[in-house]
């Protein structure tokens, strides 16, 4: 038999209500605190579209899923819960749209759901508000998307490494705790660097810290487990935007494609070479 | 007041991109109508950035031999401050991302990522960057009393100027709070984030054997390889080459896809390069649309002509 896993010890030991309180108590003193910070974009196939004179993000028809960056960071959580024992929580800033993507989190494993309830109008609204919430409440690991597919920023996990002092690893591709020491892979233009860290850390997830076919899809139990967990709702901290957009442009729309018959390869030579000017 | 700029080095040499950054901090400077310097760390050949316009080229001197994100942006912000910078502007490689949020925090800065060009007003600071993986551009204001501007690669034309760019050397100390364990590094090889030239492939060369088809395209070229998601997932070729939304974004001059039908998702990330090239025996592929040139035909027959051609060529 498989020795059983401190989460499995766990969760054996909390089924005895009395004791309940007092072992949830111990295990926070060796569980892993991991924090993992989601953000709630397009799915990767939505078309985008803009309105109110092109001012707005047009969510019309659009499905909104984890970050796929923040959705790897998740898995890898789970991953440490279910190996070695954490307790893994995620938080969102944002308004209430935003909880049946939270309640998708939680049915696939995590803890407990935090949203901290204001509009996210930059990144240094969010990073203040994650920073913030992370002074009173420490975790030892806490892991946000290299960035988002929506906006882009790849901004928040430095701003609250540098708000919160303490260490970050971007492009996290692979990652190993060992008590209070982090050994982080991180992928470089060209390489890949191995950097040890004392926790605790933030790190910048992205696809190779689990792979694609780890992810998890809720089943109907996760789904039920989620109804009961807990999804708290924060009042925000007052923090100022420091950018804001003013409108949207879609790209110029593009020129037919020159096909070239696939037996003329001098033509598309000279094409790149004196049309293109690339070659 | 005056705009600083952070040309990044590697192993002591300046990387490709700094110049097309001098080029564009110089048109900013004389935009905004302010001095423009520019900072590099670590670097023995700075020097060559004298003729593009600077008023002072200053060197930091680290202990720190490699790229550190906590030391590097301590040491910026430092520079930034003694400077009166109130533009910092950066690259957009993997190490300037990695960095841009911790300078941007400890400045208490604005930021913005993937600029596309100059701003396109003073009053308040607007600048137009990619947003939603190159599907649109936002036109951003910036409120910061220091801003950062994050340049995308390829944006913007090089331009040298005649110049009295005096050079000097500071000694920095910082603390860094990540040690370097290992470092693998693929040495004289293009990167798909500063090539010239990419060369992609996916599911149409059918298994990871018949790479050595786009590798030898690439060598002549001069080229970085790539690849798509479905070849990434099945392993076929390292996470590290698949470019697309959720893998890396290719900003290049000119992109070769071949065997990659052109999802919604690879499109996103390969948007930002200027020509595109599609070879693929489905013509109704979605990514002819997407594409300036196009041959349908099978890349095993196509492709090594093209490469024999090239060679002769060259």
């Amino acid at each position: 038999m498989n020795q059983p896993t401190y989460y499995e010890l766990y969760k054996l030991l909390c089924t005895h209500n009395n004791l309940k309180i007092f072992f949830i108590f111990v295990f926070h003193l060796f569980l892993m605190k991991i924090l993992v910070c989601i953000s709630c974009v397009p799915d990767t196939t939505s078309k985008i579209n803009f309105k109110e004179n092109d001012t707005v993000f047009d969510d019309q028809g659009v499905q909104f899923v984890i970050n796929p960056n923040d959705e790897f960071g998740l898995t890898r959580a789970i991953w440490f819960k279910e190996k070695v024992g954490a307790f893994v929580d995620v938080l969102h800033v944002g308004q209430a749209s935003a909880d049946p993507t939270l309640r998708k989190a939680l049915a696939i494993g995590a803890d407990k759901a935090i949203r901290i309830d204001t509009p996210a109008l930059d990144a240094f609204v969010v990073a203040d508000q994650i920073s913030n919430y992370l002074q009173a409440n420490p975790y030892d690991l806490i892991i946000a998307g290299r960035e988002s597919i929506d906006y882009n920023g790849s901004m928040v996990p430095g701003l609250v490494a540098a708000k919160c002092d303490i260490a970050f690893v971007n492009t996290c591709v692979q990652l190993e705790i060992d008590g209070s020491t982090a050994t982080a892979t991180r992928e470089m233009d060209g390489g890949m660097e191995v950097l040890s860290v004392d926790l605790p850390l933030i790190i910048g997830s992205q696809k190779g810290l689990v792979e694609e076919n780890d992810l998890r899809i809720p089943n109907m139990r996760g789904i039920m487990q989620a109804r009961q967990k807990p999804l708290e709702v924060v009042t925000a901290v007052e923090s100022l935007a420091k950018s804001a957009i003013q409108n949207f442009e879609k790209p110029a729309p593009k020129a037919a494609v020159k096909l070239i018959p696939a037996d003329d390869i001098d033509q598309l030579i000279d094409l790149l070479q004196n049309e293109a000017k690339v070659l | 007041m005056s705009i600083l700029l952070f040309a990044e080095s590697q192993q002591g040499k300046l990387k490709k991109g700094s110049t097309e950054l001098s080029s564009y901090g110089f048109a900013l400077a004389k935009q905004q109508n302010t001095t423009f310097t520019i900072v590099t760390i670590n670097c023995e050949d700075a020097d060559q950035l004298a003729n593009y316009g600077a008023s002072k080229l200053i060197n930091l001197k680290m202990e720190t031999k490699h790229f550190e994100a906590h030391a590097y942006a301590t040491a910026l912000a430092e520079i930034a401050t003694k400077e009166d910078a109130k533009i910092i502007l950066i690259g957009s490689s993997a190490d300037a991302k990695y960095m841009g949020g911790i300078l941007a925090g400890k400045l208490q800065a604005g930021y913005v990522t993937n600029v596309v060009g100059l701003p396109t007003s003073n009053d308040p600071l607007t600048v137009k960057r990619s947003v939603f993986s190159n599907k649109a551009f936002a036109n951003t204001t910036l409120a910061g009393a220091i801003n950062i501007i994050g340049l995308s690669n390829n944006v913007h034309e090089e331009i040298s100027q005649d110049s009295s760019t005096t050079v000097e050397q500071q000694d920095v100390q910082t603390t860094a709070k990540c040690t370097q364990a290992s470092l693998e590094q693929s040495e004289g090889k293009a990167t798909i984030a500063d090539a010239d030239v990419v060369v992609s492939g996916g599911r149409g060369l059918k298994g990871p054997e018949n790479w050595g088809l786009i590798e030898d395209l690439a060598d002549v070229l001069g080229a970085a390889t790539a690849c798509s998601k479905p070849v990434s997932d099945m392993g076929w070729r390292p996470h590290s080459e698949h470019v697309g939304q959720t893998g890396k974004p290719v900003a290049t001059n000119l992109y070769i896809a071949v065997g990659i039908s052109g999802a919604i998702q690879h499109l996103a990330g390969v948007n930002a390069s200027k020509i595109k090239v599609v070879i693929n025996t489905d013509p109704e592929a979605p990514f002819f649309k997407a594409a300036d040139y196009g041959i349908v035909g099978d890349a095993f027959e196509v492709l090594p002509k093209l490469t024999e051609k090239l060679k002769a060529r060259a």
